[in-house]
């Protein structure tokens, strides 16, 4: 052990302890030859720049403490590699394939700082110099932060660097660059495994027809964009009302079409549209949209509601900017740092309104499904592209009405359908390729998965998957690999992976899809995904599914008597109105309090016994709306709860689960019943229950040095309560010993 | 139904009556004599489904109608017994029952006078020591709610009108005795006292030496009787540093004690130093010894101008003062009632998390864990702690026993949490009479707050972060607070045990644990897995502190419905389940092999199957 300056010289802090010093390594690496380290490389990954004697450390409290390794820079990844033998204890267990626990995909580096004379400054790409600072805080997309330390650097190794490291992943880059590219011209082919999933991919007429045949939805498959004619955002194949003819399409290049969601079982049906461009002859666009309307009603047979999304719901900007403030709260650099933060804890929550956004789109999504629900009235959701909140929206709407999407492959499938097909511009919205001028980036679809946590996490047994899960579908949106989240609509996914020559007799590129979770996780860690609380349908249905009895389950959530003659009954004219108005560019805002509107929905709902393959309602008071721990507190030591979490109880249910699996098995065995074939998940088995954390699987679980955290700088915290705080505890009424 | 909270209102309708069909989670607090009462109260007139306890007689009834801060205004019946008051509505689809211990009542007022307009502008408004507040309307002819206040006043209050509290009046009768709960020399033999270190002193047996303390103390070996009583002088109330717990590997223990009487001047007390050695030495590896002062640093100074103060460097060498900047028992109140205004009777909605934290509620909860954690850590550290505050029976009994909890999980058992209620709280002399006032009207006394309530607080909240540490559940920290107020069972009544032997509590009142213990199987947690050695840590920050809704906001109906614990429902289920499975297998045994059917065992019980869980697979 031997302490070491901080580089800047005069620096007074507090100074690293490490395991190994450089001079000890050096001689470790005389007595072990020339044993390079290796990193761990993809098919088509190169390495652009390391450099040795990099300091990897965490701030502890006063101590900091570190490791000594390799610090790289590919085409994929920034990759820390220790000079430690690879850990001596076993592996952790939840593993993703494609990343070591020190490895950065480039498109997971959300911010960097630089340190230099114990100052940190952001790092702006495109604005480094020859200079380097002395210490490098990387702050990750998925949460991590990463100090590392260039002061016992090779000077001309520290500089590479760090200049590789900012240029690779704060810079503009083109799509090309994207290591996807690079990985899937290297890579086998991958077998063609989403064959075999479930997951509807929403790229064949086929897939539409299925999923129309399911709902008994009374619309048609569309080809008029087969081969993208017509618009470059929409997918080939997608659903709209029978009266929605070719040339209508034609008209506004896809604008102002009603795209078929989803069919509620009493007939109504979810649509989705993007705004007409706002300088059309209002006869044209007001005849158009009577018609467009006219469509969705099936000649008003059934009455339909607009909702506006950009009236009452968040900009984009604003939306960025709320989720910057909020991630900000989990990025700690230090003990200090965290216990500083918690004493303002809730308000600086309620600051940042990232909550309060989660709320109100689980609060307009409610009052859909109100409107589908209770008044069997169709609704088209309408947003300037039909492809941010609109997305959101239809999603959640689908998940509480019906249960097939809370299953894995229907809510794989959903994902597909509303966002993938849908045309969620998810390369410009991850802001992959730092391309500044381009569109907003913003968090739409994390915003879509808080949203469905929410939901997860208030009624469990409602979901097939489990909270970890969607943990992992959110880190994998910043691993640059996955052809689900790199494109900005199916066109521009089919234009960049046909082969760049056409002379070059190459095959398109067969990018993996997110859904291919085998390429992540083993088959034991994939068993995390699966929720073990899930109430699955009756066994009955089992036979007869992909027949129309899926429908039968959906329609009891809510008495039929509700179908009371609707208010709403055909369209209106002050609805038309509205719309033109909105059309004009003039936005009405009508605020309704969608807790009042909804109110009786919820009565009905709560009266009921809750059924979790019915209808399911979000709880939205202030209490129930929390924060996605697993998420946002995973990486944070000082928050683990050594031993404990809601992961225990989880844990044991599982363990039951298994039981209940052997017993069932014992019996089949015993009654001689072998034939039928009961599904053997595979149940984890980790370490014992009291060594795990709560941020459980995600912490690394080796060398966890517990100490229990005692909250620092709380002194400050209560400093003028009243003048009650001076008054003594028992007025003394003169009591023997005074 | 029997499902009904005691203490709820709750609309009846058929479907919630089969909504309500998991037991183990609903917020009630049930008798199970009340088929004997209605035996009962066949001498009386019959009245329909008023719950009614052995001892229990009717006062009065009345129309009125009840405004209901959710539903609006329902008429409905009000009966008044000398335990409760019950109210129920006229209305039958849906019915709508209120269940409400006179002993639960802060406060009654008189809202509006004989010539107040508007509609039920005219009646009773009471204030609940349970977060709610009741609002009943009467007709403004004939000073209608004059009978009705006095007689509500005089039994809500019956100390105030020289009456018995109920608990002295009930004829309720269990299979368990749950005064034999705990017995102090038990529970030191328990954690292996005393032994050649520590010793029982009876000085106290008469209360002569301390009138706050219990009987039995566990002291020092080496000091003698006398150097106690020289002790009792330096220290507030007489409350000198005793034992709570000893550590059984390392021998470290926790000490309790109230302020040294220090005063302006700075007076020394040279036996008291002693007496803070010998504990030091005890264990022979505390180098120094921490002295916990729960308060902030300002006011234990400022104790010393009532002739208060801490432990000096100087005259305390090996000994080091931290202070846990914990506050007093005023602040406690004001932040509970803080609490109440965004909770009661409409969750606060547009800026819950801001107000929240304005009630720094929370933060109290989070300050007083913090300070548990530190004792805990610095005892499984090997060092003997001294924790003191002003006199020793709010903030230190709150930090010696959550501590505790923390250290030893015999206290994480249904038994063993009795135990430790019994002693740190009950025997050591924290004033349940005065910080909750049972039967007094004085509601606006300085000497009420919510200490004993913030204690159970942050058990949830560690039966939160470690949902299966414990083995009772939810039901059964909410079944105790209800009965802190209620005055149905002795357990809570007095401040100390010097005036509960005066007032006989034991031989003529029924203790709490009489009823739980009678029934526990429905304050279970099933998820509850033993390991014996294990310190539990929770993590005192914000980040994991959460407002316990089902308890502060149960009356809310909206919020109420949410509380059911989906994963534990869906674990009985699953028990059930297995349940079966286990039965089936053991037919099959049977049919396959008689000679097995000996050794298989009888279905197991749903208690059995708790136990049998917690045997890894």
């Amino acid at each position: 052990m031997l302490s070491l300056g901080s580089g800047g010289g005069k620096s007074t802090k507090p100074s690293f302890v490490s395991y190994v010093t450089p001079e000890d390594m050096k001689i470790k690496e005389k007595e072990e030859g020339l044993r390079s380290k290796h990193p761990y490389l993809l098919p088509g990954e190169v390495v652009f720049c390391s450099a040795n004697h990099v300091l990897k450390y965490t701030q502890e409290d006063v101590s900091q403490r570190g490791v000594y390794g390799t610090l790289l820079c590919t085409n994929f990844k920034i990759a820390f590699i220790s000079d430690e033998s690879a850990s001596q204890e076993t592996a952790p267990p939840f593993r993703n394939k494609l990343l070591s626990e020190n490895d950065i995909p480039l498109t997971c580096v959300d911010n960097i700082y630089g340190v230099s004379d114990e100052k940190k400054k952001l790092i702006i790409g495109g604005q480094v110099k020859s200079k380097y600072p002395s210490k490098l805080i990387i702050q990750c997309k998925d949460l991590r932060v990463f100090h590392f330390s260039l002061t016992y650097a090779k000077e001309e190794e520290a500089k590479k660097i760090f200049q590789g490291i900012v240029h690779h992943s704060l810079e503009p880059k083109s799509l090309k660059c994207v290591f996807a590219f690079s990985y899937c011209e290297t890579a086998s082919p991958s077998q063609a495994s989403r064959k075999s999933s479930l997951t509807l991919m929403f790229e064949t007429k086929e897939d539409w027809s299925v999923e129309l045949g399911r709902t008994k939805g009374n619309c048609k498959v569309s080809s008029a964009n087969e081969d993208y004619v017509i618009s470059e955002k929409l997918p080939q194949f997608f659903v709209v009302p029978f009266a929605v003819s070719d040339d209508d399409i034609l008209r506004f290049l896809g604008k102002g079409i009603p795209f078929w969601c989803w069919s509620h079982h009493s007939g109504c049906a979810l649509f989705k549209m993007a705004c007409l461009p706002t300088i059309q002859e209002d006869g044209i666009s007001q005849k158009y949209m009577h018609r467009m309307l006219d469509a969705v009603t099936q000649d008003q047979l059934c009455p339909v509601k607009i909702e506006d999304l950009s009236s009452c719901l968040p900009a984009l900007q604003d939306l960025q900017l709320s989720y910057n403030k909020f991630k900000q709260l989990f990025l700690i650099d230090s003990t200090t740092e965290f216990w500083v933060s918690d004493m303002k804890w809730f308000s600086s929550l309620e600051n940042s309104g990232w909550l309060e956004i989660i709320r109100q789109c689980l609060m307009k999504a409610v009052e859909i499904v109100d409107y589908l629900e209770s008044a069997h009235t169709s609704v088209l959701i309408v947003e300037e592209h039909c492809s941010d909140l609109c997305c959101v929206l239809s999603s959640l709407v689908q998940i509480m009405l019906d249960p097939y999407y809370r299953t894995r492959s229907g809510f794989q499938s959903l994902i597909q359908k509303e966002w993938v097909a849908g045309g969620h511009s998810f390369l410009d919205r991850c802001n992959h390729l730092y391309q500044k001028e381009k569109e907003v980036p913003a968090p739409v679809f994390l915003l879509f998965l808080e949203c469905v946590w929410q939901l997860l996490q208030q009624h469990a047994p409602a979901f097939q998957f489990s909270e970890t899960y969607l943990t992992v579908l959110s880190d994998s949106i910043n691993i640059p690999l996955f052809s689900t989240f790199l494109f900005n609509s199916q066109h521009h996914r089919d234009t960049a992976i046909k082969p760049g020559h056409p002379e070059a007799q190459r095959s398109p590129l067969n990018f993996p899809s997110v859904w291919d979770w085998s390429l992540q996780f083993d088959c034991k860690a994939q068993s995390l995904f699966t929720n073990p609380l899930y109430v699955e349908k009756p066994i009955q249905d089992k036979a007869l599914r992909k027949t129309s009895h899926q429908k039968h389950q959906r329609q009891l959530s809510l008495p039929n008597t509700l179908s009371k003659p609707s208010p709403r009954k055909g369209f209106f004219k002050e609805e038309t109105d509205n719309l033109k108005k909105i059309f004009l560019g003039k936005r009405i805002s009508k605020w309704l309090n969608p807790t009042e509107s909804s109110k009786e929905l919820y009565e009905s709902w709560q009266r009921k016994p809750l059924d979790y393959q019915g209808l399911l309602l979000p709880y939205l008071d202030g209490p129930s709306v929390r924060v996605w721990m697993q998420r946002y507190l995973r990486w944070v030591p000082e928050a683990q709860i050594f031993g404990g979490g809601s992961i225990t109880t989880v844990n044991r249910v599982l363990e039951l689960a298994s039981e209940i699996q052997d017993l069932q098995k014992e019996v089949e065995r015993r009654s001689c019943r072998m034939n039928s074939s009961t599904a053997w998940t595979q149940v984890y088995s980790g370490p014992p229950l009291s060594a795990r954390l709560s941020s459980f699987p995600f912490t690394a679980t080796h060398a966890w040095s517990f100490k229990p955290a005692i909250p620092s700088s709380i002194r400050q915290s209560l400093g003028s309560v009243s003048s009650l705080a001076d008054k003594e505890d028992d007025d003394c009424q003169g009591s023997g010993v005074l | 139904m029997t499902m009904l909270g005691e203490f709820g209102f709750r609309l009846k309708t058929q479907t919630m009556a089969s909504a309500s069909t998991p037991t183990y989670n609903s917020n009630n607090l049930e008798n199970n004599s009340s088929k004997n009462a209605s035996r009962e109260s066949l001498r009386m007139e019959p009245l329909a489904d008023v719950p009614q306890l052995p001892g229990e007689e009717r006062i009065t009834d009345k129309d009125i109608i009840y405004i209901c801060p959710f539903n609006g205004a329902v008429k409905g019946k009000v009966s008044i017994t000398n335990y409760r008051l019950f109210f129920k509505s006229f209305e039958v689809d849906p019915a709508m029952t209120l269940d409400v211990p006179l002993g639960v009542i802060s406060r009654i007022e008189k809202m509006g006078g004989a010539s107040s307009r508007g509609e039920n502008s005219y009646g009773l408004d009471i204030t609940c020591k349970d977060m709610r507040n009741l609002r009943f309307a009467l007709k403004q002819e004939g000073h209608s709610r004059r009978d009705i206040f006095e007689l509500l006043f005089r039994y809500a209050f019956p100390l105030s009108h020289s009456l018995q509290l109920f608990a002295f009046l009930s004829q309720e009768k269990f299979s368990e005795n749950g005064w034999n709960v705990y017995s102090a020399i038990l529970e030191y033999r328990r954690q292996g006292l005393p032994n050649n270190k520590w010793r029982i002193t009876f000085v106290n047996e008469q209360y002569e030496l301390c009138d706050t303390y219990p009987t039995v103390l566990m002291v020092p070996f080496k000091a003698t009787d006398e150097d106690l009583r020289k002790v009792s002088a330096f220290r507030s109330r007489n409350r000198i540093p005793v034992v709570s717990w000893i550590h059984p590997v390392n021998q470290a223990v926790i000490m309790r004690c109230s302020q040294p009487l220090v005063g302006m001047s700075g007076k020394r007390n040279k036996d008291d130093e002693r007496y803070l050695d010998t504990i030091r030495e005890a264990n022979g590896q505390t180098a120094k010894l921490t002295i916990y002062d729960a308060r902030p640093n300002v006011n234990a100074v400022a104790n010393k101008a009532t002739g208060g103060g801490y432990e000096g460097e100087d005259a305390y060498q090996n000994a080091e003062l931290v202070f846990l900047d914990i506050h007093n028992i005023h602040v406690m109140r004001e932040s509970l009632k803080k609490l109440k205004d965004i909770v009661y009777p409409q969750v606060e909605e547009t800026h819950w998390l801001s107000s929240l934290e304005s009630t720094h509620w929370l933060e109290h909860i989070k300050l007083v864990l913090a300070g548990a954690i530190q004792v805990a850590d610095k005892l499984s550290s090997g060092n003997s702690v001294v924790v003191h505050c002003s006199d020793g029976w709010d903030r230190t009994a709150q930090l010696t026993s959550l501590s505790m909890l923390m250290l030893d999980s015999y206290y994480r058992t249904m038994t063993g949490f009795q135990v430790l209620v019994q002693k740190e709280w009950i025997s050591f002399g924290h004033k349940f009479s005065s910080r909750i006032g049972h039967g007094d009207k004085n509601h606006a006394d300085a000497d009420r707050s919510p200490i004993f309530v913030q204690f159970i607080d942050c058990v949830w909240q560690m039966t939160k972060q470690f949902p299966t540490a414990f083995e009772f559940n939810e039901l059964f920290l909410m079944t105790i607070l209800d009965n802190l107020y209620s005055c149905r069972f002795g357990t809570f009544l007095y401040n100390c045990e010097s005036v509960r032997d005066n007032m006989e509590v034991k031989e003529k009142t029924v203790s709490l644990w009489s009823m739980i213990n009678s029934e526990n199987g429905k304050y279970i947690n099933p998820f509850y897995t033993k390991e014996s050695s294990r310190v539990l840590y929770p993590v005192a920050s914000m980040r994991h502190l959460e407002l316990w809704v089902s308890y502060y906001i149960r009356w809310n109906p909206r919020i109420r419905q949410q509380q059911q614990n989906p994963v534990e429902q869906r674990y009985m289920e699953m028990l059930a389940l297995r349940d079966q499975y286990l039965k089936k297998l053991e037919e099959l045994q049977i049919s396959d092999s008689p000679r097995i059917a000996n050794n298989s065992n009888s279905p197991a019980s749903p208690t059995q199957l708790v136990h049998h869980v917690q045997t890894p697979l």
